[in-house]
């Protein structure tokens, strides 16, 4: 008998071993996937632009010797109290009951070591938080889990949280293993039921009441507080626009890369926009209003390193925000704790059922033991290490481009290198003069 | 009696007085003339004073109140005593939607009806109102008590928590995971509490009330119940 050659098994590009693993899956269960994290497909992102550096017609700063300054204020348009911090990186919002309060503490340490701010989240406001951050953004959320004046006037900023970037247009849950008698007692429920959090705010809907809803914030602060309201990067231009129409003071905009503590695989992956796209549309929406650099900008999902932050900038963002990245820096994923993965049937830097509560690191979970093996001191210092190397990097990339403010960073700086990444932030395709789609819209 | 004209010196001035209060005070008794309609009167207010509103309020009058007694002479806009801590609202007329929203302690009193989504989210309020209440009323409400002398919209105590609900009239449907309990002693004995301090005891009697909860099914996600979501 002759031997042929045979075909190779070949695997369909559509139906891959992944979509078929989570076919059988679902068949198995019956329930969709929740995980943590944010989306994890290719996207068009920050690494697909680059800057271009001085040359004869620009001229460099030294490094090491020209300052390059790196503060931003925020809350200047109405607040009688803006804020200023050192760096434009600051801590995302992420809540006491998906995130331990050790983790709530060394988030705080860091920021505050660092000079920049940390944010609550969809629980409430803890003394560690609190009482180790110098700066504090305090989420208002649809649920009003721990809602009350006395915080709102302890904060030092008010983020009315309209979405996110994970999920827009979604709520949340916070499953019942994570709900300790302090996480119950703090959002007046019993312990141990898997706690909604709702998608829509409940005394308020649309723009003309928002507006009405900012200025009863506004009235209970005595107008100290400056007011951010975060939207889910959907309708960056029109969501912009109409947050500065109600009279926001900062625009969060949070792509579709920013992570969640716990929603369907569906939803992250596939509701949502990437950060590359968001942010020349929220730009643009504030320079049509006259607004661009009066109400500040501050964008998030999937910032990393201090190229991301100094693309961010370029393209008119004021500051940025972090969250993965911040929990990555604490211990989050460690390859030091591989044998408890393991045994969890996942890998270091792929973990992501934080809504399970069984966190290795101890961060993303409300085990008393597990809890331990996290040190906030240790934490935060490693917190504040990683969100100054981030501040050198940018520094490093705006001094090239011989710019003595981060803020001076600019879209012209900036070529793509991908066809996408060029018609999503408005920036060249590199070695052209081509930005996609610019005659004939955005 | 601190007398107040808010179509004169405005509504900043008047938050600001008010806001000053703290702790004990002599001035204890404000009027406010001239509403008009406003947003956010005698919000986020902190002191154990009495304070009269003589007229109808716009959005948010009341809200987050700690201690004091607002009296409104009038009818109150969307989300009156919305996150209320402590302290009593009490509305002569209607309330619009939202009313007491989120509230986390303190007692709401509505002697006309209340729109749509009253008590969404509360939170250890108390809530009495004289009329009806609109649909989607006690929208995953948590905790507290709410109490209807008249009639109830659809869908009330959708996706409920541990608040109870006593409603004297009909009820156009329940929720979702919203039932009929049992009326034993000690929720007349609540009623009656809470009848007396809502102003209302005059006017029904506890034993006519039914009272409805969470039938608890929801607390923890299943997939069999995706149907009723």
């Amino acid at each position: 008998m002759t031997d042929f050659p045979r075909t190779p098994p070949r695997f369909s590009a559509t139906f891959t071993p992944a979509v078929n693993a989570e076919i059988r899956r679902a068949a198995a269960t019956g329930i969709y996937d929740i995980r943590g994290g944010g989306t994890k497909r290719h996207l068009p992102h920050f690494d697909d632009l680059l800057f271009l550096g001085a040359s004869i017609s620009r001229y460099p700063l030294e490094g090491y010797r020209e300052k390059c300054a790196t503060d931003v204020w925020l809350g200047t348009r109405h607040a009688k109290k803006p804020i200023h911090l050192e760096i434009p990186v600051t801590i995302a919002g992420m809540s006491f009951g998906a995130l331990s309060g050790p983790a709530k503490e060394a988030l705080g340490r860091g920021a505050s070591a660092a000079g920049t701010s940390t944010t609550t989240g969809d629980g409430g406001m803890t003394e560690e938080e609190r009482g180790h951050s110098k700066t504090l953004v305090y989420q208002y959320l649809p649920s009003r889990y721990g809602m009350n004046p006395d915080d709102l006037r302890r904060a030092d900023a008010i983020e009315i949280v309209v979405g996110q970037g994970a999920k827009p247009g979604g709520g949340g849950m916070l499953l019942g293993q994570k709900i300790s008698d302090r996480v119950a007692n703090m959002r007046n429920l019993p312990k141990g039921i898997d706690q909604r959090s709702a998608c829509r705010h409940p005394d308020w809907t649309g723009p003309d009441d928002l507006e009405i809803k900012i200025h009863e914030l506004r009235e209970i602060t005595d107008w100290e507080k400056p007011i951010y309201v975060k939207v889910g990067g959907a309708r960056p231009y029109y969501d912009t626009a109409l947050a500065v129409k109600a009279g926001a003071d900062v625009v969060v905009v949070d792509g579709m890369q920013g992570g969640t503590a716990a929603t369907q695989d569906v939803f992250i992956e596939h509701v949502g926009m990437p950060i590359l796209a968001c942010i020349p549309q929220a730009v643009k929406a504030l320079q049509d209003l006259g607004m661009h650099r009066k109400v500040q900008l501050i964008v998030s999902g999937g910032i990393r390193s201090g190229a991301d932050v100094a693309k961010a900038l370029a393209l008119g963002a004021d500051a940025v925000a972090i969250g993965t990245a911040a929990l990555i820096a604490l211990g989050d994923n460690d390859p030091r704790w591989e044998e408890d993965y393991q045994k969890l049937g996942t890998t270091a830097d792929a973990y992501d059922d934080w809504h399970e509560g069984r966190d290795p690191a101890g961060i993303t979970t409300q085990d008393p033991e597990l809890s331990k093996r996290f040190d906030p001191v240790l934490g935060g210092r490693r917190l504040k290490n990683y969100l100054k190397v981030m501040t050198l990097e940018a520094q490093t990339i705006a001094r090239a481009c011989g710019k003595n403010h981060l803020h001076n960073l600019e879209p012209e700086d900036l070529v793509s290198l991908t066809i996408e990444a060029a018609a999503m932030a408005g920036v060249p395709l590199a070695g052209t003069n081509w930005i996609p789609g610019r005659n004939g819209g955005w | 009696m601190q007398s107040f004209d808010l179509g004169k010196e405005g509504l900043r001035a008047l938050n600001s007085a008010l806001h000053a209060l703290k702790g004990q005070t002599n001035m204890t008794a404000w009027e406010v003339i001239n509403p008009k309609g406003a947003h956010a009167i005698a919000a986020g207010v902190d002191a154990p004073v009495d304070i009269t509103v003589r007229g109808s309020t716009g959005y948010y009058c009341a809200g987050m109140n700690k201690q004091a007694t607002i009296r409104i002479k009038g009818s109150a806009g969307p989300g009156v005593a919305e996150n209320m801590m402590s302290g009593t609202v009490i509305i002569d007329g209607d309330a619009s939607q939202y009313a007491g929203a989120t509230g986390r302690g303190g007692l709401l009193v509505i002697k006309g009806n209340a729109s749509s989504r009253c008590g969404i989210s509360m939170k250890g309020i108390d809530i009495v109102v004289h009329g009806n209440i609109g649909h989607m009323s006690c929208f995953m409400a948590q905790s507290g008590n709410i109490v209807v002398l008249g009639n109830a919209g659809e869908a009330l105590g959708d996706s409920l928590y541990e608040a109870r609900l006593f409603v004297r009239g009909s009820v156009k449907s329940l929720g979702a995971d919203c039932i009929e309990k049992e009326m034993r002693p000690e929720h007349i004995a609540l009623l009656a509490g809470l009848l007396k301090r809502g102003e209302a005891d005059g006017k029904a009697r506890p034993e006519e009330f039914r009272r409805y909860g969470s039938a608890r099914k929801l607390y923890t996600f299943n997939i069999d119940n995706a149907s009723a979501y």
